[in-house]
This record gives C-alpha cells, structure tokens and sequence, in this order.
C-alpha cells in the first residue's frame, strides 16, 4: 500500500512540471488566439469590447489581408512542390549512383538547415542587393557596360519569387537528408532483380524508390504546410517586412504588424485564427488525399 | 546506351556541383566580407578582400553591442535546455514506462502540441506576459532571460518527450524489475539507471534544441524589446538595418559571422549525429 502511493506521487511530481508549463506556454496561448479574435481592442486604453465575428467581416474587405493571404498560399505551394522535387532528386541520385563526394555533398547540402533564419536573411540580402549584390555585382562583372541592376527585393512583382529561391535554398538539404535516409534502407537485391529485367534507371526510380519512400514522402508533405508559413514569416520579416508596400506580405507578418506594432489585438489575432484553421484544413487534406496503399520491402 | 549513363553522371555532377556552390559560395563570401574595410563594398562586391581589416570584430563586438548579446545567447540557450531536460525527461520515462490511468490521454495532449508552432503563438504569448505584468504591477515578465529560457523550453516539451519516450520505449522493463528488487526507489531507477542508457536520445535532443534555441529570433525580438537583453539573432538583424543606412557593412558581415560560427563549428564536429539523427526525430506526424 505504501508502494503505491509513492508510486502515484512519483508519477504525478514527474508529469505535473511538463504538463503546466506546456498548458501555460502552448495550450492557453492558442486558445487565447481564438477567443481574443472576438474582441475589439481600442488602441491606447486597451479597452475590450466584445465584436462576435465583425473582426472576420473586416478582414475580408482587407485588401493586404488578402494580398497576405494569395502570397503566403503561392510561397507554400511553390516552395512544397520545388523542394520536393530538389531534395527527391537529390536524395535518389545521391543514394542510388555511387557518386564521389557522395557524404561532403550531403554535409553541405543540410548547412542552411542549422544556420539562424536572421543569418539566412542576411546572407540573401547580401546575394539580392542593388549595387552591393552578389547577382548584381555577377552581372556587372561580365556586361560592366549594359548591366541594369535587378531590384530583386525592391520590385513588387519579383519580391515574392526572391522571397520564395531563398525558402528553397534554406530547406532543400534538410528534406534531402530526410529522403535519403528512407532510400538509404531500400533493399539492394530488388534494384539488382529490376537491373536483371532490365528496368532503366528512370524505371527503377518510379517503381522502386518512389513507392517505397512514399510514407516518408508523404508525412513530409504535411510538415511543409506549418513550417513554410512559419519559415516565410521569418524570412519575410527579416529581409523585406512585408515591403514594397504590402508586396511580400505573409499572413503571419500581417498578424505581426496589426498585433505587435499598431496595437490592433483583437484584428491582428483573427487573422491568426485564419492561419490555425487554413494550415490545419490544408494539413488534413493533404493528408487524406496522398493516401496510397503502404508498400513494404 | 553506355554514352548516355556517362552523360547522366555528367550531367548529375554539375547539377549537385551547383546545389554546393549555391551554399558554399555565399557563406565564404560572408567570411570573406567581415575583413573587408568599408570603402572597398563601394567596389563590386566579388573582388577579394585588400586586407585582414579585423577592426570590424572589435567594432561588431564592442561598438555593435555583439559580445553582449553574445552572452545573452549562450545564457538563455543553456538555461533553456537545462529546464527543457529537467522537465521533459520524468515526463517522457513516466509516459513511456509507467501504467496509470489517463496515461494515453496525457500522451495525446502532449502530442497535440506538435501541431502548433512558435510563430503562431507569438503575439498571444506576448500579451499574456503583458497581462501578467500589469495585474501584478511589475515589469518582470519581459526583458527577463528566464522567462524567455522557459518558454523556448516549453514549447520544445511536445517534440523533445514525444522523442525520448520513443527511445525510453525501446528499453526492456527487465532493468526496472531488477532494479525494484535490490530495493531502489522510482526516483533512484529512472535517474541512475534508464536515463544514461537514454544517453544517444539525450544527446540528439539536445543538439536539436541547441540549434533552434540558438537561432531563435521572433520570440526573442518580440518579449525582449530592452537593448541590453537582447540575443545575438536580433542584434544581427538590428545591425542588418543599421547597415542599410549607414553604409556600415564591415560591421554588419563580422557580426553575421558572430552568430554563426558557433553554429558551423558545432556542426562540424557533430554532423553525423545531427543528420542521422534526424532519422529519429524524423516521423513526428
């Protein structure tokens, strides 16, 4: 008996510590996104009053909301299907031909993976400058007399793409990394019996490698969602903040600037009501639709 | 047929010959650019530095502040994942190697919270320490170190337990009998005898979190606005902006290298654990 109760306070003194701070830090914060999304918050005096869902009208007669909303649905799905088609082909070629250099590859390929997005800000602010430039400066080093600047960062319509080549950059190694090591259990034998049969290499990607890797593939494809519109908040905020003019703004930098800077709680919280919802509705989607029967070796 | 797998394998070696380049150059220019002085960035930014101008060091050290949020860093980094162990590792053993009521509905719970990520959570973490600095008539709650360790720690807690219990489930219950046997308390079993057999666990975990509590910059610039508690990513961004008006890059260059050189450094030294690694922290969905 007295056993048991020192088992029951051990497992209760053990959980408690994980589940308040993670009740307190996680939980009651997305809750609270909900809720204060309902509210009106007045400027200055910080006084609440309760609006139902006027914040949601609001947004939809927004036009930077929807501007935020069209540039952060075409970063994740330019981004997705890019990277993923990068890193498959890379982690494929880099596992299957027996490539020298095959690990340095693999070593440099995950380096923007564990360098701070502040860093990878900087780093393409370097790359995507006007006259300090690297592709600039590149530019002017060949054709020193005809060269014209690119705004990369600076051209509402081009800011997005720029936006989108350094997402791509930052996230094609870790993917890689991640497919490479799926690939990497494939069984020998069975490429030996499609080389046997004379299956091309191409045909042993499609019926090999790409069913057999698809689980991997295919939970990847769900974390792409919350961490491309976690990666373009950061990226965006760093390198342009949303600028020229609203051109690269990002649901989660809107939610930033009405929130944090125009002190505008209640609207800037709705809009990210709009990010738990869209993120999660997309998630289940993807989820549900890239269903394919499991194949095992 | 033997033509075309050659001009494959050319073809393959160029594209992945690129892919290195596009990460090896920009980096290198990075270095490169922190020893130059400030009139040779009016030239085009490809010509090789003239000299060692180490003076941006010292000026991205003392001037810019950087050694002091240096220390900010390295103080909120491992005080983050000191609480982040201490907290997430009973938490993970019980889950993972104790029968008790509502045990699967503490493990849902918990795994709920690998949905959700920082950057959402942002704005309303900041209000509620806002809110918390109000009712109780003090400033602590911000510009605070601690509380901003704790949070990072916290929101690490669904991934890092999701991830030792994992690993905790994988070892055989005979340790815990024998253990009970020769008399040791719960306490005693987990902390002298699961846990350092954990020890491969462990330390993926905390060279993923070393990482991202590291590299960590909206939370940090948002519920630390003081320039004294400030951490090295916001002060990059901070010197980021001033080099735009100031034409200040010597500086700006030196401090980006500041920040990540104890990141590069780190992965050299353990690249292989970080992305085999990767495999056991791979399928969180």
């Amino acid at each position: 008996m007295k056993k048991n109760k020192s088992r029951t306070r051990f497992i209760i003194s053990g959980l408690l510590p994980a589940i308040l701070f993670y009740t307190i830090f996680m939980v009651y914060p997305t809750i609270s996104v909900f809720v204060e999304s309902l509210y009106k918050t007045g400027g200055l005096s910080g006084k609440k009053t309760f609006v139902g869902l006027n914040n949601f009208r609001l947004l939809l007669e927004d036009e930077t909301f929807i501007r935020a909303f069209q540039n952060t649905i075409f970063l994740i799905v330019i981004v997705t299907i890019v990277t993923m088609f990068m890193a498959i082909f890379l982690a494929a070629v880099l596992t299957r031909e027996n490539l020298k250099g095959q690990n340095f590859a693999r070593t440099i390929l995950y380096i923007p993976n564990i360098l701070s997005i502040a860093v990878v800000a900087s780093i393409f602010a370097a790359i995507f400058g006007m006259d300090t430039g690297l592709i600039n400066g590149l530019g002017r080093l060949f054709n020193p007399e005809t060269w014209q600047n690119i705004p990369f960062l600076g051209d509402r319509k081009l800011v997005v793409y720029s936006i989108a080549f350094a997402m791509i950059w930052q996230a094609v190694g870790y993917y890689m990394v991640m497919y490479m090591s799926t690939m990497s259990q494939i069984p020998e034998q069975l490429y030996e019996a499609a080389s046997l049969d004379g299956a091309s290499k191409i045909r042993q990607f499609f019926d090999i490698t790409l069913p057999l890797s698809w689980e991997t593939v295919r939970t990847t494809l769900t974390f792409y969602v919350i961490s491309n519109i976690n990666i373009a908040f950061q990226i965006v905020k760093a390198l342009t903040g949303g600028g020229p003019d609203g051109a690269s703004m990002t649901l989660l930098n809107y939610q930033y600037e009405q929130a944090y800077t125009n002190s505008s709680f209640g609207y800037g919280l709705a809009i990210g009501v709009v990010v738990f919802l869209f993120s999660f509705i997309l998630t289940a989607i993807i989820h549900r639709g890239t269903k394919r029967d499991i194949v095992q070796f | 047929m033997k033509n075309q797998t050659k001009l494959f394998r050319v073809f393959v070696y160029v594209i992945i010959a690129l892919f290195i380049l596009s990460i090896l150059i920009p980096i290198i220019w990075v270095f490169m650019s922190s020893i130059k002085t400030n009139a040779e960035f009016y030239e085009n930014p490809w010509n090789l530095p003239l000299g060692f101008h180490y003076q941006n060091f010292i000026d991205a050290w003392e001037t810019a502040n950087m050694g002091n949020y240096f220390m900010n860093s390295v103080i909120v980094t491992s005080l983050a994942l000191a609480l982040l162990l201490v907290i997430s590792l009973p938490a993970a053993y019980i889950i993972s190697r104790m029968e008790f009521k509502g045990r699967q509905i503490v493990r849902t719970f918990l795994r709920l919270g690998l949905f959700i990520n920082l950057s959402y959570i942002v704005i309303p973490i900041f209000l509620m320490l806002l809110d918390w600095n109000a009712s109780l008539q003090t400033t602590f709650f911000l510009n605070n170190r601690f509380i901003l360790a704790l949070i990072y720690a916290s929101t690490a807690l669904p991934f890092t337990v999701y991830l030792l219990s994992n690993f905790f489930s994988s070892i055989s219950k005979s340790y815990e009998e024998a253990a009970y046997i020769d008399g040791a308390g719960y306490t005693r079993t987990m902390i002298d005898i699961i846990i350092p057999m954990a020890k491969p666990a462990v330390i993926t975990v905390i060279l993923f979190n070393f990482l991202s509590f590291w590299n960590e910059y909206i939370l940090a610039l948002t519920i630390m606005p003081s320039d004294e508690m400030k951490t090295l990513p916001v002060g990059l961004i901070n010197l980021q902006q001033a080099a735009r008006g100031a034409a200040n890059y010597g500086r700006l260059y030196a401090g980006l290298v500041i920040v990540m050189l104890p990141t590069l450094i780190l992965y050299i030294l353990v690249q292989k654990q970080l992305t085999e690694g990767m495999m056991v922290g791979g399928d969180k969905g």
